[in-house]
């Protein structure tokens, strides 16, 4: 099926697609967050006809629309990726992934430009009432864009709704609605949007309390600190909601991403969550060190979590990789757990089934097409560990996503004492006086950034090496390239990329120095 | 509604949906054709100031067409997604980078503190405009010139190319559809800002200019048309769906689906009329003609590439790998599903015009680069 492995070719695709997806979601959240923030600003602007009111919306508008373009500058690239440099995957899978992603492009992606066009134009063009729908309309068609990108994501980590074509040689939808309401997908978007709109309100508190520390703009401060702290407070508490619901279907279907979120190598019923802690490092699924240097964790914590029990046996990577636990399937029936071994045994099985099908095919021997078929099913379900060779293979990147996870864990708390700091002395209209808080909250910012990139890593390098779990790895997903070329274009992304970062960032920090005008812009 | 159409048929709507959706993108890549105008046309800063924003209004509308395309295509004939995407490397990556900095233009150009400077943002637009145009328009005759390619038992594809897509742009006939491409959109950006500024020094550049770029768009066009009258081309047989070169294949193709040939005429005359409209008399819509005009023509190439048993991605290095609407699409129930969401494009497109009427209601001027809107 796959000629040659080439672990250079694979690891720059999987470079450049991280590099390029990370400046991507460096942007995305801002824009998913602010615009729902400037909605509610230009509500208030068309119910009280308050002008300092519109003078806020434009403001932020200005500067919703600097992050906007190199978002959009950013996002293009990653929807031709999976064509240029993972064509395997795009044919294995393009039957159910695609969908999403064309119906982003008619559904959301137009709604939000097509709007754009009129939030940014039509003040003196539209009636008020039509401009504040089309404001409204851009929150909400960005935030279905993130929708149909995230189902896509939560079908690679949980696929669902399909079935294998051997004919086709693909896997093929079966239904449509189990693909758009997967648990998985659905956690993941209400998840990752609400993670956005904390973002957001960080970075409006943020801005705000810069202008405050400077004595300006107190109105237009006060006004965006008072709409941001209370969204974001809301969201935070769904982001925690939310949170335990991914905890909760990463455990049941990603167990090996769970075990490396938390460094737990060696399994355990009762296992707790751990707070603070130091992976060992160095340390080999099967040596004998320590998990942890040292660690701090509240008890039974996350079998609780994982499996709503607090007694519930936890596999760490060790037990994944050589099998042999009990565990419950998704029909509840108890099953011992195979080892990496055995799935990769099976995997070959699978892959070696199908190619005697297509050879049977050809030369029109019915039975042995059957026969091939019967022990490709039985093995399909570990067909993607028939692409691998080492059991070892199937362990991701066990510091990179602990401790992503547990920075995203601890900023996101972080911030929710911060929300309600600065809700408390708004109020009582005390907050221009804590100084070192509104320093705090300015220096806050780019912790939101870091939690929200931290988030997606965890998503993403804790469920390598898969492209779609179990069933394809990257090794067989990438386009047959020189590594070379890929290299070329990895290096040609991070110079554009990087100088474009730099001029959005000059020019927003300007904007922000410059501050709104009168009628703004 | 969908429910009772066989999968050829869903194929067949979906191939005429992509052909839609391609013919609005070039009618669109006026934007980036206007882009390669701004010093041509505009002799003053507030000149390409009025020529920037004008364009900047829209360059949204074909960006999302380009993405929306690529959607459509990966979702509808993920065979071809895969293969030429993953095979002609360089040309998608080209087409790429010129996309990605053409987003970030607009936005930045007259910023202050922009770090690069507004005459780099400027020489970024121009580059888009030139190679996005070119390449996509080379991209598009391979539809008819074909690739080398070969596709496996399992599907899976490898480039037999020399350059990885970088050959396909040394072929003449290529290179005539994209030079075709880039001055159609040349033109019909021309024709746009006739219709949408008001400023008399640039509107007295537009005729001259409108002269100068639709000689050898109607060159290279003309070049391209007639030599693909007389190529063999792709064609499949129904049953066996053995590929194999049939001569003067889409010029049966013409006759074999009159409905096509009209389109394509209409189309053709209608591009010509808003031109020869707008030089030869004072006149300010000869874009909606020549916008009609685009699309018809380009969609009936599309449906010349992928209707009548033709092969609309073919490999010249191996013919029975070429891509045909029906080993290259989607199962039936995908398409089916997708077919459902399609129902929503008319109602997509009726927004697009109420956002495009409610911003052009009035033509732009100097004046109102001096309100307190959006400026580029």
């Amino acid at each position: 099926m796959i000629e040659h492995l080439d672990t250079a070719l694979v690891n720059w695709s999987r470079a450049q697609f991280a590099l390029t997806a990370l400046y991507h979601w460096l942007f995305v959240p801002l824009t998913l967050g602010i615009t729902f923030i400037i909605a509610f600003m230009e509500t208030l602007y068309v119910k009280t006809g308050d002008p300092e009111w519109k003078k806020i919306t434009k403001f932020w508008m200005t500067l919703f629309g600097i992050n906007f373009a190199i978002g959009v500058a950013t996002g293009i690239i990653l929807e031709f990726e999976f064509g240029t440099n993972w064509s395997n995957y795009s044919w294995f899978v393009g039957d159910i992934f695609g969908a999403p992603l064309a119906i982003e492009g008619i559904m959301a992606f137009f709604m939000e430009s097509t709007f754009i066009a009129i939030m940014f134009f039509g003040w003196n063009k539209v009636s008020k009432k039509a401009h504040l729908i089309s404001t409204w309309l851009v929150a909400i068609g960005s935030n279905l864009s993130a929708l149909w990108i995230l189902v896509a994501n939560g079908w690679m980590q949980s696929p669902v709704g399909m079935h294998f074509n051997p004919d086709t040689a693909r896997n093929e939808m079966l239904n449509f609605w189990e693909v758009l309401f997967s648990p998985v997908a659905i956690n993941k978007f209400l998840h990752t949007i609400t993670s956005a709109y904390v973002l957001a309100s960080i970075f409006v508190i943020g801005v705000s309390a810069w202008f405050l520390l400077k004595g300006r703009e107190q109105l237009l401060a006060k006004r965006s600190i008072i709409i941001s702290a209370i969204f974001g407070v809301l969201s935070s508490l769904f982001l925690i909601y939310t949170g335990d619901g991914s905890a909760y279907q990463v455990a049941q279907k990603q167990p090996m991403k769970l075990a490396a979120m938390e460094g737990l190598y060696e399994g355990t019923e009762g296992a707790g969550l751990i707070v603070l802690g130091i992976p060992t490092p160095g340390k080999e699924y099967n040596d004998d060190k320590d998990d942890y240097v040292f660690k701090f964790e509240i008890p039974k914590l996350l079998s609780f979590l994982g499996y709503g029990d607090t007694e519930a046996f936890v596999p760490g990577v060790k037990d994944i990789v050589e099998g042999g636990f009990e565990y419950t399937d998704k029909d509840g029936v108890k099953q011992i757990a195979l080892s990496a071994q055995e799935k990769i045994n099976m995997g070959k099985l699978a892959i070696n089934a199908l190619s005697e099908y297509k050879q049977a095919k050809e030369s029109k021997d019915l039975v042995k097409q059957e026969e091939s078929l019967v022990v490709f099913r039985e093995n399909f379900r570990f067909f993607g560990y028939g692409f691998l060779n080492d059991p070892e293979s199937i362990i991701p990147n066990v510091p990179i996503t602990f401790y992503s996870f547990h920075i995203m864990v601890g900023l996101g708390f972080y911030f929710i004492f911060l929300f309600v700091a600065v809700i408390i002395l708004i109020l009582r209209d005390k907050l221009i006086e804590k100084k070192w808080l509104l320093r705090l909250l300015v220096f806050t910012v780019p912790l939101a950034f870091i939690a929200s990139l931290s988030g997606w890593v965890v998503a993403e390098v804790g469920r390598q090496p898969w492209t779609i779990q179990d069933l394809l790895p990257a090794v067989a997903s990438v386009s047959q390239i020189d590594a070379s070329a890929v290299q070329i274009t990895f290096w040609l992304f991070t110079a554009v990329f990087t100088v474009l970062l730099i001029a959005e960032l000059k020019i927003m920090f300007k904007q922000i120095k410059i501050g709104p005008k009168e009628g703004g812009h | 509604m969908f429910e009772s159409l066989s999968h050829l048929v869903l194929q067949q709507y979906w191939w005429l949906i992509i052909s839609l959706l391609g013919a609005i993108l070039v009618f669109l890549l006026f934007v980036q054709g206007g882009q390669t105008l701004i010093y041509t046309l505009g002799k003053t800063e507030m000149e390409r100031r009025l020529l920037v924003n004008s364009l900047g209004r829209k360059w949204e509308f074909t960006f999302t067409t380009l993405v929306t395309f690529g959607g459509a295509f990966f979702a509808s004939f993920p065979l071809f997604y895969s293969t030429s995407f993953g095979g002609a490397y360089w040309v998608w990556m080209l087409i790429l980078f010129a996309f990605i900095i053409q987003a970030v233009s607009y936005e930045y150009r007259s910023k202050p503190n922009n770090f690069l400077g507004a005459k780099t943002f400027e020489v970024f637009l121009f580059i888009n405009g030139a190679l996005g145009t070119i390449l996509l328009g080379i991209s598009v005759a391979t539809f008819f010139t074909g690739s080398e390619f070969s596709v496996n038992e399992m599907n899976f594809s490898k480039w037999e190319g020399a350059a990885r897509g970088l050959e396909l742009a040394l072929n003449p006939h290529n290179l005539s559809l994209g030079l075709a491409v880039f001055f159609l959109a040349r033109v019909l950006a021309i024709l746009y800002f006739m219709n949408n500024v008001d400023e008399d020094n640039i509107i007295s550049r537009t005729k001259k200019q409108l002269i100068y770029n639709s000689i050898p768009f109607v060159i290279f066009f003309l070049t391209f048309v007639i030599w693909l009258m007389f190529i063999d081309g792709f064609a499949y047989d129904p049953i066996s769906k053995k590929v194999s070169y049939e001569s003067y294949k889409y010029l049966h193709n013409f006759l074999q689906m009159p409905l096509v040939l009209i389109v394509f005429l209409i189309g053709v005359v209608l591009v010509l009329f808003g031109i020869g409209k707008s030089i030869f008399k004072t006149s300010t819509n000869g874009i909606w003609f020549s916008g009609v005009g685009t699309v018809l023509t380009v969609l009936a190439l599309f449906l010349l590439a992928g209707f009548n048993n033709t092969a609309f991605y073919p490999s010249t290095f191996d013919l029975q790998s070429s891509l045909t609407i029906e080993n290259a699409s989607s199962s039936k129930y995908t398409l089916k599903a997708m077919s459902y969401v399609s129902l929503m494009v008319p109602f997509v497109i009726a927004y697009i015009w109420y956002a495009w009427k409610a911003i052009n209601n009035k033509k732009i001027d100097a004046e109102e680069m001096n309100e307190d809107i959006h400026i580029y």
